[in-house]
């Protein structure tokens, strides 16, 4: 089974999102999405100083057979990508909740943040597709 | 025999030479700022370890010569020998090919030959052989299909409909060409839905892209009925021709209703696919598209061959190569039409679709599942391995590398993406039965493996040069050339 | 006459099989009105014995007249290995190498090829090639707007010096997806770009600047100072590059103060026969930082499953069959074959050889350009260093002196009457290795009759 941390917020296309005390997200894909796509090779993360609108591709992820957008959970401004992906893709495979995060966002508005699912949504979400 | 050959720069000694292939020594004078300070580093050895090299590289390899190869949606059949031959008369590797027309007229009257008789054989109206690959061929295709529309000031149409059967390059093309992608699904028998067509047909619609028969191995029975859809909605319609082997001599592309077409000379005309290349992706076209068709053509004037060009087509999409096309292979080509014959393009298509039956035939005899099992074959069908992934975990993809165990090269798989853990064979018109037969007992000795000792299976290929490779590690620490001491 | 191994009793035994009465029951899902009822365009069979007499018949009929023409596709001497090696079946009949296992020949062969294509350039890594050279400069356009973020306009800078067909067909492939093309003037002494032009262009948004060295003409372009004028814009520099130059000529790599960011060019030069146009091959090599943005195919050097070297397509993600319409391009061949007898053909030469060759050519088209201009009446276009081609001026039209000296068996040269109308009457020549002192007397004296001839009709 895989993991889902009861306190991040999730997507329907498998993005989490974490909030930090400075008002700023974490975003990333899921345990499930990155053990559906197998090892990863490479990922294109946004650049600082870009924004985005919720539902927006704006990272890639690849593995040796497949390349699949990831989509920013929520509107806002992204404040850096995780440059240690450029030479360690595996940490999305190794930590997709910590160190495998794929960019920091100011969010544009809070209360979007509050119509993501929590995590027992997401888990019905994950047994609804199976 | 060898498994493993050095890479050649490990063969490279400073000062070793292919001497009798160095021209005697000149001096020139070039700028200082324009000189090379150091010379390139490219492999020294000599003319028989040059030889001997590419010679056992060469044994590394499965290729038709050797082994049957039975790869879906490729064609890949026998390469007459005269073809190359004759393509490779010494007048024909020497001519420029901006020498003058009159130098060429034995060069020019062949290709004139080969688009009349591809004209004929797809019945459409005009072909022009300069798309250098099938990819290429449909690229023109969609630049046509956009120029009509653009000609006629009918600005709006920028989505091609794709069904999602379709090969990748069809939604790649299209959106090189500029236009947006609308994919629409197949229904259970494997013909598009022509529902979801119809709801994709609109004022925005540029064209469709079609392969038929399709990738799903069945032919599309309702194609004249979606091709008075399509054109009732100012849409038109392309034919991809990968498939054309399946129906040559019996049905042509330009009675279904298609606009434009591309052939891919190395898979219905036994061109060489060479390890991936040279292709030759001629296009033809109906009245409608002829304006625009890719230069140059040729045409005649009187009794002497010439090329046409932005002058004699001046709404052409233009130029795609930096000369004529892959001219070599299109003699290629035209000697195996003109061997071939009326008679012998109906026998392509009759030899090929009963290979094709006859396997689907015994190999679902022997328990292997048909992804379309009410329907007709056409040169090549689908089986899905879904039954044995669930039950043995074994999987498409460790099947067709235990195939190779047994001296037969992979069908294609997992292609097309719809269908689940699937093979898509082709055993085309080339193959005796004996062949076939052949084939038929190591699947059936796959089967068996797979109940009683997957681990066979899953370890596959035991025999070949190398076993599986680390994919995940090519593409993580890129090693793409040659170093020294290359890192570990 | 159809290769079908089938006997009457293999059809029997087949259909009984399937449980068909006939093969044209086979084709019973194909609705009857689409069916042909006979194929007319189509000659009857041959066989090979006719077929090649045939054959035989036409090639005699154009001959091997003497060859001066080059323009993008040179006559060299190809050695005999290298086609009697591309030519076996295990290459020739191979496909695509997907099944890394079936397919370490092939693989090797691109890897080795991109390591060759690499050194000789200059640059870090190499796709396993393109179609052609044109089409080659096409894809190199696509890549750099896609490799410079920074840049909206997708304005591409090609001067008037680049190979005019590479620029049509530049603009075919690539002006659908919205790329602009400006061009840049050259100078009418020297035939090289107009440096003094640049200044108008300052403050502009260019994306890329394309250089041919040799350039369309032959001539050497200053290519440091273009190459940091570029850079210090903003723009990336994409290189046209002669392979066979390259062993005499700086490469790309190394053109200005770092060196361009993409090289491409026509590879037919490395041991493919002119064979009216095709097939030849495209190379393209680039920066590691580019390597995603390269389209085509790449191998990589990797272990099997027991830690043994091997070879393997890699990065395919970025390509059409995974990434459909998002993929870098829509190409799925490289030209295989061709590759190959390039990559036979470099380890022939060598460093040395291909040096010599190059060399060669630049002294003989040297004395040719000297034999044709003792002749009256023609006198050489522009002034400066050169490479293996030269633009000739005539005091009268050209197409007419090439239709004279192919009469006498000599493809002179490529009129530039179309292409560059501001040059009046101009010829575009070329001599390789493969031309020697008495082919360019014979070429002299065969000019001089037909200037004779032309001029009294």
């Amino acid at each position: 089974m895989s993991q889902v941390p009861a306190d991040l917020r999730y997507t329907r296309s498998h993005e989490w999102v974490r909030q930090l005390p400075d008002g700023s997200v974490e975003v990333g894909i899921t345990d499930h999405a990155q053990a559906a796509l197998g090892d990863l090779v490479f990922v294109e993360v946004p650049e600082g100083g870009r924004t985005v609108g919720s539902g927006d591709a704006f990272a890639v992820v690849e593995s040796v057979k497949a390349a699949s957008d990831v989509y920013a959970p929520i509107a806002g401004e992204v404040i850096s990508g995780n440059d240690a992906l450029a030479t360690r893709p595996e940490l999305i495979n190794e930590e997709p909740y910590g160190q495998g995060y794929i960019a920091r966002l100011r969010p544009g508005s809070a209360a979007e943040i509050e119509g993501l699912l929590d995590a027992a949504q997401y888990t019905a979400h994950l047994a609804s597709e199976a | 025999m060898r498994q493993t050959e050095p890479v050649i720069f490990e063969l490279s000694r400073p000062g070793r030479s292919a001497r009798s292939q160095q021209p005697a020594a000149a001096q020139v004078n070039i700028p200082e700022s324009l000189k090379r300070r150091q010379p390139p580093r490219l492999p020294e050895v000599s003319e028989l370890q040059a030889v001997r090299h590419y010679t056992r590289l060469s044994q590394l390899n499965f290729s038709i010569d050797t082994n049957f190869y039975p790869l879906g949606s490729c064609t890949m059949k026998y390469n007459p020998k005269v073809c190359n031959s004759l393509a490779m008369l010494p007048e024909f590797l020497a001519r420029h090919p901006l020498a003058p027309e009159s130098t060429g007229q034995g060069f020019l009257s062949c290709m004139y030959e080969l688009q009349g008789m591809l004209e004929a054989v797809t019945g459409m109206k005009a072909v022009s052989l300069t798309p250098m690959a099938g990819a290429q061929g449909e690229f023109a295709g969609v630049a046509m299909i956009r120029a009509y529309h653009r000609a006629r000031g009918d600005l709006q149409r920028d989505e091609i409909i794709v069904p999602e059967a379709a090969h990748g390059t069809n939604p790649a093309t299209a959106t090189m060409c500029g236009m947006k992608v609308r994919e629409i699904p197949c229904g259970e028998d494997g013909d598009v839905d022509v529902a979801a067509l119809e709801a994709a047909l609109g004022p925005r619609t540029a064209g469709i892209m079609l392969t038929n028969p399709s990738t799903l191995g069945v032919f599309e029975r309702r194609i004249r009925d979606i091709a008075a859809k399509v054109h009732a909605a100012g849409g038109l319609l392309y034919y991809d021709g990968a498939n054309l082997n399946a129906i040559l001599g019996k049905v042509r592309p330009g009675d279904m209703g298609f606009d434009v077409i591309h052939m891919n000379l190395h898979k219905t005309f036994s061109t060489p696919h060479g390890g991936g290349g040279p292709g030759s992706g001629a296009v033809g076209v109906s009245e409608r598209l002829r304006p625009f068709l890719p230069v140059p053509v040729v045409g005649r004037d009187g009794g002497r061959y010439r090329w046409l060009d932005e002058r004699d087509l001046p709404q052409t999409i233009g130029r795609l190569s930096g000369f004529m096309g892959n001219a070599g292979v299109l003699l290629r080509a035209y000697v195996y039409m003109r061997i071939l014959g009326r008679e012998g393009m109906r026998e392509v298509a009759e030899y090929s679709t009963l290979n094709a039956n006859y396997l689907l035939a015994r190999l679902r005899a022997i328990g292997y599942e048909p992804a379309y099992p009410g329907r007709r074959a056409s040169h090549e069908f689908i089986i899905t391995l879904q039954r044995q992934a669930r039950e043995q975990g074994v999987t498409a993809m460790d099947f067709a590398k235990r195939l190779l165990d047994h001296g037969y090269h992979a069908p294609t798989t997992y292609f097309p993406l719809l269908v689940p853990e699937c093979l898509l064979i082709e055993p085309t018109e080339t193959e005796a039965r004996e062949e076939l037969d052949g084939f038929i007992a190591a699947m059936a000795s796959l089967l068996e493996e797979a109940s009683r000792e997957p681990e066979k299976l899953k370890g596959a290929p035991w025999t070949t040069p190398v076993r599986r490779l680390d994919d995940v590690r090519a593409a993580r620490q890129l090693d793409l050339t040659w170093q020294a001491s290359p890192a570990a | 006459m159809s290769y079908i191994p089938h006997t009457e009793e293999d059809v029997r035994l087949m259909l009984e099989t399937i449980g068909a009465d006939s093969i044209e029951a086979l084709f019973d899902e194909i609705p009857p009105e689409l069916k042909i009822k006979e194929l007319s365009g189509i000659p009857p069979a041959l066989g090979e014995m006719e077929v090649a007499r045939m054959m035989h018949e036409r090639a005699a009929r154009d001959g091997r007249p003497l060859n001066f023409i080059g323009a993008g596709a040179y006559e060299h001497h190809i050695p005999a290995p290298v086609w009697a090696i591309t030519t076996r079946g295990e290459i020739y009949s191979a496909y695509t190498p997907y099944q890394a296992e079936a397919s370490q020949g092939t693989l090797q062969v691109i890897y080795e090829y991109q390591s060759m294509m690499a050194a000789l350039t200059g640059m870090e890594v190499s796709n396993a090639s393109l179609y052609d050279g044109a089409s080659g400069l096409a894809e190199a356009c696509l890549m750099a707007v896609r490799a410079h973020r920074r840049s909206s306009s997708s304005r591409i800078l090609i001067p008037r010096t680049v190979n005019p067909t590479y620029r049509s067909c530049v603009e075919a492939i690539a002006g659908t997806q919205g790329l602009q093309f400006v061009d840049l003037p050259y100078v009418r002494e020297s035939g090289r770009i107009d440096l003094t032009a640049l200044d108008a262009l300052a403050g502009d948004d260019v994306t890329a600047l394309v250089l041919q060295q040799p350039n369309f003409f032959g001539q050497l372009e200053d290519v440091d100072a273009l190459v940091n004028w570029a850079h210090e814009r903003g723009a990336l520099v994409i290189a046209v590059v002669n392979p066979t130059s390259l062993a005499l000529l700086k490469p790309p790599g190394e053109w200005g103060s770092r060196g361009v960011d993409i090289a491409c060019g026509e590879g037919q030069p490395l041991g493919v026969p002119l064979s009216s146009g095709g097939p030849y091959f495209g190379f393209l090599t680039t920066r590691s930082q580019h390597v995603r943005q390269m389209p085509g195919r790449i191998v990589g050097r990797t272990v099997d499953l027991e830690g043994r070297p091997g070879f393997t397509l890699t990065l395919q993600a970025r390509e059409q069959h995974i990434r459909r319409g998002k993929a870098t391009s829509n190409i799925c061949t490289n030209q295989g074959l061709l590759m190959t007898a390039a990559t036979i053909y470099m380890s022939l030469l060598g460093p040395t050889g291909l040096e010599r060759v190059a060399a060669a050519c630049m002294e003989r088209t040297g004395q040719l350009v000297e034999a044709l201009t003792r002749v009256p009446g023609v006198r050489p276009a522009f002034t400066g260093a050169r490479f293996h081609e030269a633009v000739l001026q005539m005091d009268r039209p050209v197409g007419p002196v090439l239709e004279g000296l192919a009469a006498r068996g000599i493809v002179g040269g490529l009129d530039l009457s179309r292409s560059h109308p501001e040059l009046g009457h101009a010829l575009l020549t070329c001599a390789t290795e493969t031309r020697t002192a008495e082919d360019i007397e014979h070429y002299a004296a065969s000019l001089a009759e037909v200037l004779r001839s032309v001029q009294a009709a």
